[in-house]
């Protein structure tokens, strides 16, 4: 293999992610970006300096490995690569398509200060792929059993990742889960043509290889309370993983009407109940030639403009009530959102929604916002210009503006504290919550945030619920970190 | 999969469906919903469990064909399995011991208001119910009701059974007979809830009413299921689904219904040339819209 000098690699230019066209994928659900060849992804490998001190590994919240598995790429052995990312990472074909990189590993690589960082996320989605398509991916043989037993509520990314660790280490592993779909998000949430549902399935099956249990149509609060689970259950410890999926509405005038969503309400149908497709049972608003607008400037409030431009809107457009710069969707859909197509309203924020005499959605009225002073999130806080209202005309209107954490399963449980905000008080480290033998982790604590930390609270507590397990102590440090 | 134990016809176009479901049939209390789906690609759908046993470990649902997934469920028979079945959902009905109470049932709403009777019998209440039809063959579970009830009243709109008018007028005649009534329970289609609620508001009975939405999740993550009771809006499937009828918004819910009406019409179109008798059955008074 040719040797390159740290002049060399510095000179190469930063490989590009071959992607559908945009006048292409306006009209289809399938994935937009097309992955690294094997060329590209060994061109792109070779970039990397192989630093003494990999400070892109400080960047990324659950420590992979990446300039060893990025060696390892450049070299060609992609199956090596894949098992130095899994000893971090158990979802690397997700993550590498949906982690903040520029936030992240991508945000810290030494590369980025003076040009582009390596491409981290693309690479590790090769390498995933790599592994998936060719049959490579060896599930470890299911281990000895322990004889203790964990059930875990709710089956998105800290579900999964607290699985995988658990089941691993010989422990008997139920995941219950609410929808009649596992994946959390990564299911219900995140569109088709961001994240294939087939590579969600994908890891999966593998989880089931290794011995866990899936169990659908599981409303724990509802069927089963914690406690149920803990007693005549039989299960040695729990895992609350039921993230925040509670949509917040703006409370304002006309949010009832016809035609306003919720972005989990738009995404849900087509998404997990796949109204995109002709013959789908599930329906969704017809937007086929129509205005459609977007408020928020997250991940979610991406996914579901570019969904309503993929079911056929005339016109779709973002409205966000800070300016670009504060927006907390990745880069990259930005600037997808933008090449399909979409339009960016700044600084603009709903104040009613107007309907017909049939209660279906016409309108809106919006006001002009400014920036002020920073607010606890330390971005500017956007303020009202009095006297700056208008009247515009809207088909379609999704309320992107976050999630709460869904009461339900605190409803039944008492003893379980939550802070004001309704999120689960839980260890920083361990993920104990004040609950015995109850544990939290993901987006139920945080609020919501991101799939890479959601695995990577998965995976502490699955630590702490091990040792939790073999010594049957249960202490939780007055001093820790509370989250929440 | 979800057994179907047993399968019939209670009126036209109106099934009882017994399906296995231990669990759920050990944890749900009068009130509470499942969300089922047909077949692998079908909707989910929020039906009322109108009855069950714990020991034998099943639920029945009783069903009114009016779209694509309650057809499609209404075809099936005992034999027959559906992939899922998710619940218990929605809080219990309130029971307690009011005095004297009427439930009120209208067409399929009296399959739902039938747990609460047997609940409220149970906790000690004097009885009261009014089942309504448009014509006697939608008069369901009367039988059923007069086990449990104290007094029993079919009407139905056209005459040809029972009382000759709406559920409405039964309880007009009630109230003005002089009888004490201290709590209303009524379930049926949105105008006749609405009627009800109006009814009882001038002589503050307090009445509850049970809203039928359009449902996705049933676990309070999609906000599709939005009310306005009160001027606030609440998620049916997790706040309800029973609200005090004389805060809830029925026009709004009445339009949030019908939503979808467009596209609903082009799938059962689909399902009649699919299938070899057409099924367009009659509706019971007011549709479920
Ligand atoms: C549209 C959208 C796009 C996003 N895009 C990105 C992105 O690009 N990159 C990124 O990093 N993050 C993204 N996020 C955020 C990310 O998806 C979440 O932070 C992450 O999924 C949280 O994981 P979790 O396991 O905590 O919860 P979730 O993924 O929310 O999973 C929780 C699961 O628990 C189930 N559940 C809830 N209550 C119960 C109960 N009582 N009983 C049983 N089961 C229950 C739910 O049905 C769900 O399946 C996005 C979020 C959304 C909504
Ligand atoms: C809490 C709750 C309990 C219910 N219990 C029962 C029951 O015990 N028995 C019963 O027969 N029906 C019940 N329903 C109504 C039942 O869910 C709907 O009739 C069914 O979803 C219609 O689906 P479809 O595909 O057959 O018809 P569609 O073709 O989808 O619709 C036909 C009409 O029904 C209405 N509708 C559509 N979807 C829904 C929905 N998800 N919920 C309510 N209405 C809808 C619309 O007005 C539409 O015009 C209940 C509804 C709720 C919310
Ligand atoms: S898991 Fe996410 S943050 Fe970590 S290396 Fe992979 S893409 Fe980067
Ligand atoms: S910081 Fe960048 S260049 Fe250095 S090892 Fe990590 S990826 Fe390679
Ligand atoms: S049905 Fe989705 S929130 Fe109620």
């Amino acid at each position: 293999m040719t040797e390159f000098t740290l002049k060399d690699r510095m000179a190469m230019a930063r490989q590009k992610m071959p992607e559908q066209e945009p006048v292409e994928r306006r009209g289809n659900f399938t994935e937009v970006n097309l992955g690294f060849t094997a060329e590209l992804a060994v061109a792109e490998a070779q970039r990397c300096l192989m630093c003494r001190r990999p400070v892109c590994i400080e960047g990324c919240p659950v420590g992979v490995q990446i300039r060893d598995f990025i060696g390892l790429v450049a070299e060609g052995d992609f199956d090596g690569a894949a098992k130095v990312i899994k000893l971090d990472n158990s979802l690397p074909a997700v993550c590498g398509r949906v982690c903040p990189q520029e936030d992240q590993c991508e945000g810290a690589c030494v590369l980025g200060r003076k040009d582009k960082p390596i491409a981290i996320g693309a690479l590790e989605r090769f390498v995933a792929d790599y592994e998936r398509l060719n049959g490579i991916a060896t599930a470890d043989a299911p281990p000895v059993s322990t004889g203790k037993s964990v059930a875990i509520v709710g089956s998105g990314p800290a579900g999964l990742a607290c699985a995988t660790d658990l089941a691993r280490l010989g422990h008997d592993v139920t995941v219950f889960e609410a929808l009649h779909v596992l994946g959390g998000v990564l299911s219900y949430g995140i569109p088709e043509f961001r994240l294939p549902k087939e590579i969600v399935q994908a890891e999966i099956i593998q989880l089931e290889k290794l011995g866990v249990t899936f169990t659908t149509n599981a409303v724990i609060g509802m069927i089963d309370t914690l406690d149920d689970l803990l007693g005549e259950e039989g299960f040695d410890a729990i895992f609350v993983g039921v993230g925040a999926g509670l949509p917040r509405f703006p409370a304002i005038p006309g949010e009832n009407l016809v035609g306003v969503y919720s972005a989990n309400e738009f995404l849900t149908r087509v998404n997990l109940m796949k109204a995109y497709k002709p013959d789908a049972e599930t329906p969704v608003y017809d937007v086929t030639g129509k205005t459609v607008a977007v408020f928020g400037g997250g991940n979610t409030a991406m996914d579901a403009v570019r969904t309503a431009v993929r079911l056929g809107a005339a016109k779709a457009s973002i409205v966000y009530r800070r300016s670009e710069a504060e927006m907390p969707a990745r880069n990259e859909e930005i600037v997808h959102a933008k090449h399909e197509g979409v339009e960016f309203r700044m600084l603009a924020n709903p104040v009613e929604f107007l309907g017909n005499e049939e209660g279906v959605l016409t309108a809106m009225r919006l006001q002009e916002m400014e920036l002020g002073e920073p607010d606890q999130s330390g971005r500017q806080s956007p303020v009202p210009i009095t006297g700056s209202e208008w009247v515009e005309d809207v088909d379609m209107v999704v309320v992107a503006i976050g999630n709460s954490p869904n009461p339900l399963l605190q409803k039944t449980t008492p003893d379980l504290e939550q802070t004001r905000r309704g999120t689960l008080v839980a260890d920083g480290v361990t993920g104990r919550t004040s609950k015995h033998g109850v544990f939290a982790g993901g987006d139920i604590v945080t609020g919501g945030a991101t799939v890479i930390l959601a695995m990577g609270a998965g995976r502490r507590a699955a630590v702490s619920i091990n040792d939790y397990l073999n010594t049957g102590e249960w202490e939780i440090e007055p001093e820790a970190p509370l989250v929440g | 999969m979800f057994n179907i134990l047993e399968a019939r016809d209670l009126a036209p176009g109106v099934r009882y469906v017994r399906v296995e479901a231990p669990k759920i049939a050990r944890r749900r209390k009068a009130g509470q919903f499942v969300i089922i789906r047909a077949t692998s690609d079908g909707e989910r759908i929020p039906l009322t469990i109108a009855d069950s046993n714990a020991e034998e470990g099943w639920i029945a649902l009783i069903v009114q064909g009016v779209g694509k997934a309650t057809k499609t469920l209404n075809r099936l028979g005992a034999g027959d399995a559906i992939p899922d079945v998710a619940g218990p959902l929605g809080m219990p009905s309130r029971i307690e011991r009011f005095g004297t109470v009427v439930s009120i049932g209208g067409g399929v709403g009296t399959a739902i208001a039938y747990p609460s009777a047997v609940a409220l019998k149970e906790a000690g209440n004097q009885v009261i119910s009014i089942i309504g039809g448009r014509d006697s063959s939608y008069v369901l579970l009367e039988e059923e009701m007069r086990a449990v009830c104290d007094e029993v009243y079919p009407t139905t709109d056209d005459g040809s059974y029972g009382y000759h008018g709406f559920v409405t007028d039964k309880l007009t005649d009630l109230i003005e007979e002089g009888r004490h009534l201290d709590f209303v329970l009524a379930i049926g289609p949105i105008p006749m809830m609405k009627a009800v609620a109006e009814v009882t508001r001038p002589h503050s009975i307090e009445t509850v009413v049970s809203l039928n939405p359009i449902m996705v999740d049933g676990t309070g993550m999609c906000g599709g299921c939005r009310v306005a009771v009160g001027g606030e809006t609440k998620f049916a499937c997790v706040d309800g689904p029973e609200f005090d009828a004389h805060l809830v918004d029925f026009e709004l819910l009445a339009m949030r219904n019908r939503a979808y009406a467009g596209f609903e019409n082009t799938r059962l179109d689909e399902m009649d040339q699919e299938c070899d008798r057409p099924q367009l059955l009659p509706v019971v008074p007011g549709g479920s819209a």
